[in-house]
């Protein structure tokens, strides 16, 4: 497994005080005076690293948790052996027909649209979207999606933005096929990565590169210059930044909120009893992922479009961010972890291991001034 | 017990449990199996120091590199053993050894002041001073009868520790 860096500064102004959140008085407060016992008792310290390693809320977000297995017995087997044999060799074959089908279709109105009608921007922007929904629906009708919308449908409108919880990217596919949203997302190697360059391009979608610190400033200005253009499509961002498996919210990162705009929560939740639709980047590709929910029975969820929410008077970014995070998992059922997704990734900084060290530091030393 | 199994078999289970001397239930020790193989992201048999790491909550505490020195490389058998002192029904004089054989980094039976002094400093960090340091240490351990060049052996550590309510336990998360 390759180093994990520490992360950068920038990044620690992206989350409120995990501290906040976890058990705090991790290091005793001598009673009294201070003696050999008290400085030499570790056990409040080791504790934590134990129960870290024994089990930890950051980890748990991240887990793919296996539906109760149902075939246990010699009914249900044999019941399900059937299922097994329906779903590989009569559905999984309809659905590729289908969505052989459907880029057919897609392909063969896109291309000459996208290259005839150059000079007129508007209707082919306006076909293009029809298109990239028209699409998306196939995708959806492929893993035989049964989605159910509740809320308002999304306008066409300038500044705002919608923000979702994520849990794999056909999030993305699932609310795109009800309006084609502009996305900002991480750039794909492969062959995402040629649809992200060349379809996705056309509705308006922004990339960046998880890697790359510099890059949060192009695509912060990226993101102000797309909100404020009064025919982009509305932009998608969801503020986790990374996949998690629909039991948990881990931090919003605050570059959604702090555009001065209004923000659109909006709530998915998956039913787990048809299929798992957690996409654990690091066990499986995209590609198998797919293919995983094309050979299930369905995919079924829930997407609530919420109440639109603005910045109130006094309120910082990140509280914004938090207020929002707490209504789409108050909507989808889901808990709240104090962990910034990206942590998957880089190291947590050595300002928390600070913190303690000055927690600690400072009651021995009053009661130095005491002996 | 193969390396990449991801299963442990009823043996399996009553020789880890002989192995920590039954202070985990069969259910705990199958649950931490779970969060072995979790942690262990290649099925080697054993968690590395970077695997450790990733968990924030592990990675944020200041004794997070002695406890890895202590950890790992660790097969399943000696983690559930390492492990075993933080259960509610390990006595009080296992959770004394785990806690002298953090300050004891050199592995040789003797806790020096210098030991202490760098424990000290993993604790308090950059927030206090070495010459701090060195006063807060010196006169506790006068008043406990050492001085500065005495070396401490567990027995020492045992007798410091009588009788205090040393709250040491992690509980295991059971399905």
């Amino acid at each position: 497994m390759s180093k994990l860096k520490s992360s950068s500064s920038e990044l620690d102004l992206d989350r409120p005080n995990i501290e906040d959140y976890l058990p705090s008085g991790s290091i005793q407060e001598p009673h009294g005076k201070l003696c050999l016992r008290d400085l030499l008792d570790i056990s409040p310290t080791l504790t934590e690293a134990a129960g870290a390693i024994v089990d930890d809320s950051f980890t748990r977000c991240f887990k793919s948790i296996p539906p109760e297995p149902w075939n246990w017995n010699i009914y249900l087997f044999p019941l399900w052996c059937m299922g097994v044999l329906v779903r590989y060799l009569v559905l999984f074959p309809l659905r590729v027909i289908v969505l052989t089908v459907g880029w057919i279709i897609f392909l063969s109105c896109y291309i000459p649209v996208h290259f005839l009608l150059k000079g007129h921007d508007k209707l082919r922007k306006k076909l293009e979207r029809c298109l990239v929904e028209l699409i998306c629906s196939f995708f959806v009708a492929s893993w035989t999606g049964v989605v159910k919308y509740h809320g308002p449908r999304p306008s066409i409108r300038p500044k705002q933005v919608f923000v979702a919880n994520h849990t794999s990217m056909i999030d993305f596919i699932i609310l795109e096929q009800m309006t084609a949203f502009a996305v900002i997302m991480q750039k794909h190697p492969g062959w995402v990565g040629l649809l992200q360059s060349t379809i996705l391009e056309s509705v308006g979608s922004i990339w960046f590169n998880r890697s790359e610190a510099k890059d949060r400033e192009i695509v912060a200005r990226r993101l102000r210059e797309h909100i404020e253009g009064a025919d982009n499509n509305p932009l998608l961002i969801f503020p986790e930044g990374t996949c998690v498996n629909n039991h948990y919210t881990v931090m919003f990162k605050k570059g959604a909120f702090e555009l001065g705009c209004t923000v659109c929560p909006v709530a998915i939740k998956y039913n787990k009893v048809f299929v798992d639709a957690f996409w654990n980047s690091r066990k499986q590709s995209f590609t198998m992922h797919l293919l995983q929910l094309m050979t299930s029975w369905a995919v079924v969820c829930d997407v609530w479009y919420l109440e639109p929410q603005n910045l109130k008077p006094g309120e910082t970014p990140i509280e914004f961010a938090e207020r929002v995070r707490d209504i789409i998992s108050v909507r989808a059922g889901l808990k709240k972890v104090p962990w910034d997704g990206y942590l998957k990734y880089s190291r947590p900084s050595p300002k928390h291991r600070e913190r303690k060290q000055q927690g600690f530091a400072e009651s021995v030393l009053r009661h130095l001034e005491e002996i | 017990m193969g390396n990449a199994s991801s299963t442990l078999t009823q043996y399996d289970i009553e020789e880890v449990q002989r192995h920590c001397n039954n202070l985990f239930s069969q259910q705990e020790i199958v649950s931490l199996y779970q969060r072995f193989c979790q942690l262990d992201r290649n099925a080697k048999g054993f968690i590395s120091a970077d695997e450790f790491l990733s968990v924030p909550e592990f990675a944020m505490n200041p004794l997070s590199q002695r406890l890895l020195k202590m950890v790992d490389g660790l097969n399943f058998k000696d983690f559930v053993a390492f492990l075993s002192a933080f259960s509610a029904k390990a006595s009080l004089a296992q959770k004394v050894e785990v806690i002298f054989k953090v300050y004891d980094s050199d592995c040789n039976g003797k806790v020096t002041f210098n030991d202490m002094i760098q424990v000290l400093q993993d604790l308090a960090g950059s927030f206090m001073s070495d010459q701090q340091r060195e006063e807060v240490l010196g006169q506790v351990l006068h008043e406990a009868g050492y001085t500065k060049e005495s070396v401490l052996l567990l027995d020492d550590f045992i007798k410091v520790f009588d009788h205090a309510n040393l709250k040491m336990e992690v509980e295991v998360p059971v399905d």
